[in-house]
């Protein structure tokens, strides 16, 4: 379970997040939508202190964190509770496939390497990559890449997977094969926060899709709800525009 | 008459030789601790770490803006006068230790651009799932680095087998201060130098030669 209270982060002086509240069940799959330039990004690097929040309360499982007074060992706990999925993979371009997926587990969690290797194995199988294991990042596709950046992140075992916008730099090629991979977690009921643009994967997966500007909570509900009868003017304003763009989800 | 006595040159080979490996050793010794230091010295700049990055940079500064003969002159005669322990100094490790501080000062830079070089993602990818600073140097940062540097650092050790020649001024007999005593002794200045010069043209080319073999093999990495 994880509960965000009144989370800020200023840059310059500006505020991008404005007292972000949110709480999310175990299980369940918020997708997060919104122009961009909105705070999308800076919700989910806050949750996982790769930006420092300025303030607010955290509640990620077990931990509890008032972020203006979270300490080296807090973010380093808060870090172990969330993964994160990056919109480039970023994956480790000196390890293999398996060695990215594995990385954590022998560093982090201090398992013996045999474990470590035997999980990302399993993990492997599960997103389709068996025959890459001894893969580097660069002889992968996009598509391979993420999967794998994907994976790193179910190895961490987190209370919460962090996606950023995970199909925005792939080629269209590969988009269907990383969606796909996410609905199969979804399945599994994988606690999971998506910024994402691709409104059909929010109407078919998401219980709950949140619409941000401006560093605020505008708007939120089921995918029904929010695009079919969305109640603020700037929700209205934004789906349109974003409809007009892609082809509109079949439901819609 | 020939110009050259070769039959004088060819004498001397054995004689030089058997210097090399004096020659050899304080640059294999300059570059191991030059390394360490400059390894340091780069994460310092790269993490800014207060107090010790300014202080960082005002050493390679001065390491750099100065000539290495001036180091060592200032290591092996100067220093003494200030620290009396170091009056034991011999000349071979005043050459190191000049080596170490004037070389480590240019690679630590070198390190540096290689460091940050590396993919800012990949940082955020191993902060992201738990590892602390000095975990993800390791294991993800300064392996890439590394693979980026070596050909730079490669040429800085060539630098410094040519430049261990300058321990002669030391009062060192290694390959140059051998080469001096002999031609001394025998008047042959012309053919006793162009002897060392061809020997350390060998051992460079030599060297060069494993260096691009290397560089091939690094730029084959990380894309099976
Ligand atoms: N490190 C940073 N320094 C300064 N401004 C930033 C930084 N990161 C993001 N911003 C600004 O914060 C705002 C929100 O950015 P972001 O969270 O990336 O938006 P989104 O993901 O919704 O597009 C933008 O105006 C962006 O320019
Ligand atoms: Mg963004």
């Amino acid at each position: 379970m994880i509960q965000i209270a009144n989370l800020t982060k200023r840059f310059a002086g500006t505020a991008v997040l404005d007292g972000i509240d949110l709480d999310i069940e175990q299980g369940e799959i918020i997708v997060v939508i919104g122009p961009s330039g909105t705070g999308k990004s800076t919700l989910l690097r806050c949750l996982n202190f790769l930006e420092h929040p300025d303030a607010g309360q955290l509640t990620l499982g077990d931990l509890q964190v008032d972020v203006t007074r979270a300490s080296r060992r807090d973010i380093l706990a808060a870090r172990r509770r969330t993964a994160f999925v990056f919109q480039n993979y970023a994956l480790f371009a000196n390890k293999t496939a398996l060695e990215n997926i594995a990385e954590g587990l022998i560093i982090v969690n201090r398992w013996p390497k045999d474990k470590a290797h035997a999980r990302a194995r399993e993990i492997l199988e599960r997103i389709g990559l068996a025959d890459k294991a001894d893969a580097y990042p660069a002889s992968l596709s996009g598509g391979q890449q993420q999967r794998v950046g994907i994976g790193r992140a179910m190895a961490a075992q987190a209370e919460v997977i962090l996606f950023d916008e995970p199909t925005s730099s792939l080629d269209p090629e590969w988009v269907e094969e990383v969606l796909g991979l996410m609905k199969q977690l979804a399945a599994e009921r994988q606690t999971m926060l998506v910024v994402t643009h691709e409104m059909g994967f929010a109407q078919d997966v998401a219980d709950r899709v949140v619409f941000m500007e401006g560093g605020r909570i505008v708007e939120q509900g089921p995918p029904a709800q929010l695009f079919q009868s969305p109640q603020d003017p700037r929700t209205r304003d934004f789906l349109r525009k974003v409809l007009a763009a892609q082809p509109a989800p079949q439901t819609l | 008459m020939s110009v050259l006595d070769f039959d004088y040159m060819l004498g001397l080979v054995p004689i030089l030789l058997s210097y090399l490996p004096l020659t050899l050793e304080m640059a294999a010794a300059g570059m191991v601790l030059a390394l360490a230091l400059a390894c340091g010295l780069a994460v310092i700049r790269v993490l800014k770490i207060p107090g010790l990055n300014a202080a960082t940079m005002l050493f390679i500064s001065f390491f750099r803006g100065t000539p290495l003969l001036v180091q060592l002159f200032l290591f092996y005669y100067g220093l003494p006068q200030l620290l009396h322990f170091l009056t034991q100094i011999n000349g071979i490790t005043a050459t190191i230790m000049g080596l170490t501080l004037h070389f480590s000062a240019y690679m630590a830079e070198s390190i540096r651009a290689a460091i940050v070089g590396v993919d800012r993602s990949q940082t955020e990818a191993a902060l992201s799932i738990g590892m602390t600073n000095g975990q993800l140097m390791r294991r993800i940062v300064l392996p890439q680095a590394t693979r980026v540097a070596v050909p730079t650092l490669m040429n800085y050790f060539i630098d410094m087998i040519k430049a261990t020649s300058l321990a002669f001024t030391l009062g060192v007999t290694e390959l140059m201060g051998a080469t001096q005593k002999e031609a001394a002794g025998s008047f042959l200045y012309f053919e006793a130098f162009v002897t060392v010069a061809v020997i350390y043209w060998i051992v460079v080319e030599l060297l060069a030669w494993g260096q691009r073999r290397l560089e091939a093999r690094l730029n084959k990495a990380y894309s099976r």
